[in-house]
């Protein structure tokens, strides 16, 4: 414990003499008589480059000027230091604070004009993710968090803010995973768990839950409700690491659900700066494949057609170079070619429990899944 | 249809139509015999049905009881039944006519006799719809002889033997308007008048005669008079008192002006305080010259009399001396076009002859009148004249060379004054910050007309300078315009028509007649300084587009300060100076702003500390009207402190 709070002190000051840095630079800008100027690494997809050997996304070389006098780059730029400076105040009074919280802290009228610093949230957020990737440094480290979403049980004891977490015993909700997961945190106990089940939604996670699943098959089940946030990929990615343990995905059979699979593998376009320290590139996918409604007979009346955007999604896919594997190539062709995705609810056609007795026991029984 | 017998009816007047329709009657009644006849014009009708044999039973008047109804109408008589044709139709028209005819022949009395004229205007309130109306000017006087049939005599007066440019033209104006006040109060003119300091002064009480149009003196004293010369005219008379575009206090503002020279005082009723509108100038406008007639504006019965009562014997003579710009080399060709003799008797021209002298001038060149005779108010004088009443922030004019319409020289004058205190309430909308364009719509912009220096107020629509306003397209000039009517934005602009003889559509003088060279200058001065407004627009447009670009960056400056402060603990007030100094490099910086005259009050200042000497307003350049300055000084001081206190309320 002593260790990591420690370390969670340099980390803070190593932030705050990161936002020093950048403020000075602006500083030495305008007393040089220079109209200030910051650069931020481009964060579109055309500054994504995919590290093959890495199997990682990552963040390429190109880098996007902000300057205080053209008019379409004020706001922002204001903005930019409007954060910068109280994520320092946060840091310098050690607290945390939710990304929400921090677009209110930061909102206020300019001037006498009808104007606001920020005019909404959406304003904010990229404004943050701006400020992380400018000056190299975690949401985390700035003691700002998303909301928490995502939940946990299984067989492992956890710590968690000087609290000790028995994983096995949260009946029906399980443990919320917290946005920061970091080790000052978050601290790994002891654990029978042979692998890891990150499923995509809190329904089939409840069912898994209840059938207790992950005690038959020793086990750690997540949800992230949805695309994982970044709480969850971090606690993935370091479990995997730490304890050595295989991730396996359970998705539905959707482009989504397959993008959902891939940002916890390589990492997200929009996040990508974070891959490295999120992105698990040995993530198994473990379904729903496109081969599953055969092979488990399911129903023509449970599938739903694919709409326009499914499909245009698709067939991005197939062009991502993550997604160049044959078998990948083959699950989105498939799928693409019978113009039908499936939800995972749709094994429950075959039984309430299906999913937990008799389609993932199988399935790793026979080692059915992509890499 | 004979000639005479037409002549004959038009001379009877009024009476002569329905005289007609009751002879078209009489004939409806015998049906059968008549054969069909086409429902005769009255006014064609001939005068003598009743010589027809078979009216002879139905005659109801022999010719010589008529011809003992016939007789001579007084001008005043008509003019007492046509009160409209002179510009008394209703109450408040009344009162401005009245106001406006004793102005126009003060301003003209002092000017003729180069005196710089100071005019006094007093309107006392005697009950709600009696107003006696005072005007007192500071001119040569009148010899006492000439006081009542000035006063008292329609169409007597100095002006209308002449060519030459004044503001009154026929001598019915001033009469006209005593005899309205004593139709409707019954109560006398009085005039006091005084030539030099040497004479006494003499105060009568005139009425007028309407049957035979001559004055009449109903008391007659000697008084005493602090004024040493001049002239004041009091009528009391139904009228009402009003406000707004067409009242007094709008005529009296207009006066001064168009006539820079002149000092008005205007005691308005009501209680309304005293109004005193200085001189913009000492100096008087040039005398305007008298012309003689030109061939071209010469029509031909004027020609016909002017031959008659040519002084010179022959009619080679006659056309040099007698009609401007004719030389002897000119005469021969009219003559020798004409096909008449120069050395003939210019008395005993027959018609014929003198018709071909008519029809031959045009064929013949003729240099274009003089022109000096015309004098414009000035371009200086008028933009002198704009600032003096109306406070804008651009005051542009132009005046035309002169022209020549019919014959008569005739000058065209336009001045515009935009922006500043015209502006709408809704362009002081500070708060936003959005680059917009600056020119919003507003309403209809002010057209004040003038002819001779008088104010037009009545009739807009009818007058060729409202044509040629609306007929020319402001849009590339930066209005707005609504098809066919006057240009929108926060505009006076100022059209004067001077020439020896304004052509008015009326007695009345209430619009200029549309004549195909005078709406061609008109339009061609409007152009004029439609082009100099429009640099003017286009330079405030891009200053206001810098000054919009500074707003936001000091509005972003400002929070940015905070916030580097914060981080790095940089100085803030050294720091706002830095930025302010690359801003400036950016927008322009304040001369460009001052330039196009717009103000920095409205930049919403961010910033908490905000060196005050930058701001400082007897740096900027001089602004016009020392009023305007003072009252931005004290504005900006009262919007500033404010803006420094919210700056930073929440961060």
């Amino acid at each position: 414990m002593a260790t990591s709070k420690r370390k969670a002190k340099t980390s803070a000051e190593s932030t705050t003499k990161k936002l020093v840095a950048l403020g000075q630079a602006v500083v030495k800008e305008i007393q040089a008589g220079v109209d200030p100027l910051i650069e931020i690494p481009s964060r579109s997809l055309g500054n994504i480059t995919f590290d093959e050997e890495r199997s990682i996304i990552e963040l390429g070389d190109q880098k996007q000027q902000r300057q205080l006098f053209n008019v379409g780059h004020a706001r922002k730029f204001m903005q930019t230091f409007l954060i910068a400076a109280a994520c320092k105040d946060l840091i310098a009074e050690g607290k945390t604070t939710s990304i929400r919280d921090l677009y209110y802290i930061t909102k206020h009228t300019l001037g006498k004009t009808r104007q606001n610093t920020f005019e909404e949230q959406e304003e904010s957020d990229p404004i943050i993710e701006d400020l992380e990737v400018t000056i190299d440094t975690l949401r985390e480290e700035l003691n700002l968090f998303a909301s928490n979403r995502g939940s946990m049980v299984g067989p492992m004891t956890i710590g968690d803010t000087g609290d000790t977490i028995d994983l096995r015993h949260l009946g029906s909700g399980g443990w919320s995973v917290p946005s920061i997961v970091e080790d000052n945190v978050v601290q790994f106990g002891r654990h029978e768990a042979k692998f890891i089940l990150l499923v995509e939604k809190d329904a089939v996670w409840r069912r898994l839950n209840e059938d207790k699943f992950w005690v038959k098959n020793r086990c750690v089940l997540l949800h992230g409700q949805g695309m994982a946030p970044r709480g969850v990929r971090r606690l993935l990615y370091r479990m995997h690491n730490e304890l050595k343990l295989p991730i396996y995905v359970l998705v539905d059979n959707d482009p989504w659900g397959f993008y959902i699979y891939s940002v916890v593998k390589q990492g997200s376009i929009n996040l990508a700066y974070e891959s490295v320290r999120m992105a698990v590139p040995a993530a198994r996918f473990i379904g729903l494949s496109s081969m599953d409604r055969d092979q488990f007979h399911l129903p023509d009346n449970v599938t739903i057609r694919l709409d326009d955007q499914d499909e245009r999604r698709a067939k991005q896919m197939l062009e991502y170079p993550w997604f160049n594997k044959r078998t990948w190539q083959r699950e989105i062709r498939t799928m693409l070619r019978n113009k039908v995705k499936l939800e995972l609810e749709a094994l429950s056609s075959r039984g309430i429990s299906f999913i937990s007795e008799e389609y993932l026991p199988k399935k790793l029984k026979d080692k059915q899944w992509l890499a | 249809m004979p000639t005479p017998a037409s002549g004959q009816l038009s001379l009877l007047g009024p009476e002569a139509p329905a005289r007609a329709s009751k002879t078209v009657r009489t004939m409806n009644v015998r049906p059968k015999n008549t054969p069909p006849v086409a429902v005769p014009q009255p006014p064609e009708q001939p005068a003598e049905p009743v010589e027809q044999p078979r009216a002879a039973k139905t005659r109801r008047m022999s010719a010589e009881a008529m011809a003992s109804r016939q007789r001579e109408i007084s001008v005043s008589e008509f003019f007492t039944k046509n009160r409209h044709l002179l510009g008394f139709d209703n109450p408040a028209k009344a009162l401005l006519t009245t106001v406006k005819e004793a102005v126009d022949n003060s301003l003209d009395a002092c000017e003729e006799a180069g005196i710089l004229p100071s005019i006094q205007v007093e309107l006392l309130e005697v009950t709600d719809d009696r107003y006696r109306v005072a005007v007192q000017d500071n001119g040569p006087g009148i010899v006492k002889q000439q006081i009542p049939k000035i006063f008292g005599k329609l169409l007597y007066g100095s002006k209308f033997h002449r060519l030459k440019q004044s503001r009154g033209q026929q001598g019915i104006g001033i009469s006209a308007a005593g005899m309205y006040g004593q139709l409707t109060t019954g109560k006398a003119v009085v005039i006091t008048s005084r030539t030099s300091s040497a004479r006494p002064a003499n105060q009568f009480e005139i009425v007028l005669n309407t049957h035979k149009n001559q004055p009449e003196v109903i008391a007659e004293r000697q008084i005493e008079w602090q004024v040493e010369h001049g002239t004041r005219v009091e009528i009391e008379l139904q009228g009402t008192y009003k406000a707004g575009r067409n009242s007094v206090d709008a005529y009296l503002e207009q006066v001064a002006i168009a006539n820079p020279h002149a000092e008005v005082s205007y005691l308005p009723p009501k209680n309304k305080p005293l109004v005193h509108l200085p001189r913009a100038t000492d100096e008087m406008p040039p005398e305007p010259g008298e012309i003689k007639p030109h061939p071209h504006g010469v029509e031909l019965g004027m020609l016909m009399k002017l031959l008659k009562e040519s002084k010179n014997r022959t009619l080679g003579d006659t056309l040099q001396h007698d009609f401007s710009r004719v030389t002897a080399k000119v005469a021969d060709q009219i003559c020798e076009t004409a096909n008449v003799r120069p050395k003939a008797s210019s008395r005993t021209l027959t018609l014929a002859e003198i018709e071909r002298l008519y029809k031959s001038i045009p064929k013949v060149k003729i240099m274009a009148p003089q022109t000096r005779c015309v004098v414009p108010i000035g371009e200086e004088l008028i933009r002198r004249g704009l600032e003096r009443e109306i406070k804008a922030d651009l005051y542009v004019s132009a005046t035309r060379p002169p022209a020549v319409y019919r014959g008569n020289p005739f000058r065209v004058e336009v001045g515009l004054a935009y922006g500043g205190e015209l502006r709408s309430e809704t362009e002081e909308d500070e708060d936003s910050l959005e680059v917009k364009n600056g020119d919003r719509s507003q309403g209809p912009i002010t057209l004040i007309r003038f002819a001779n220096r008088v104010p037009l107020q009545y009739q807009q629509s009818a007058c060729s300078i409202f044509k040629s306003v609306t007929e020319t397209n402001w849009k590339p000039y930066g209005l707005a315009q609504p098809r066919g009517s006057l240009p929108h934005g926060p505009m006076v602009l100022l059209v004067h028509v001077a020439s020896v003889w304004v052509p008015f559509t009326s007695e009345s003088k209430e619009a200029v007649a549309h004549y195909p060279e005078i709406v061609k200058e008109i339009k061609l001065g409007l152009r004029e300084c439609g082009r100099k407004l429009s640099g003017y627009l286009r330079r405030k447009e891009r200053a206001l587009l810098q000054a919009k670009r500074r707003n936001i960056f000091g509005v972003y400056m400002g929070e940015l300060i905070t916030s580097l402060n914060k981080l790095t603990g940089a100085d803030p007030k050294r720091l706002h100076g830095q930025l302010e100094t690359l801003a400036g490099r950016h927008t322009g910086g304040d001369e460009a702003l001052a330039q196009a005259g717009v103000s920095d009050e409205e930049s919403p200042d961010g910033a908490e500390e905000v060196p005050e000497a930058e701001h400082d307003p007897e740096s900027a350049p001089p602004r016009r009207g020392p009023k305007r300055t003072a009252t931005k000084g004290a504005t900006r001081g009262a919007t500033r402190s404010p803006a420094k206190k919210s700056g930073r309320k929440k961060t």
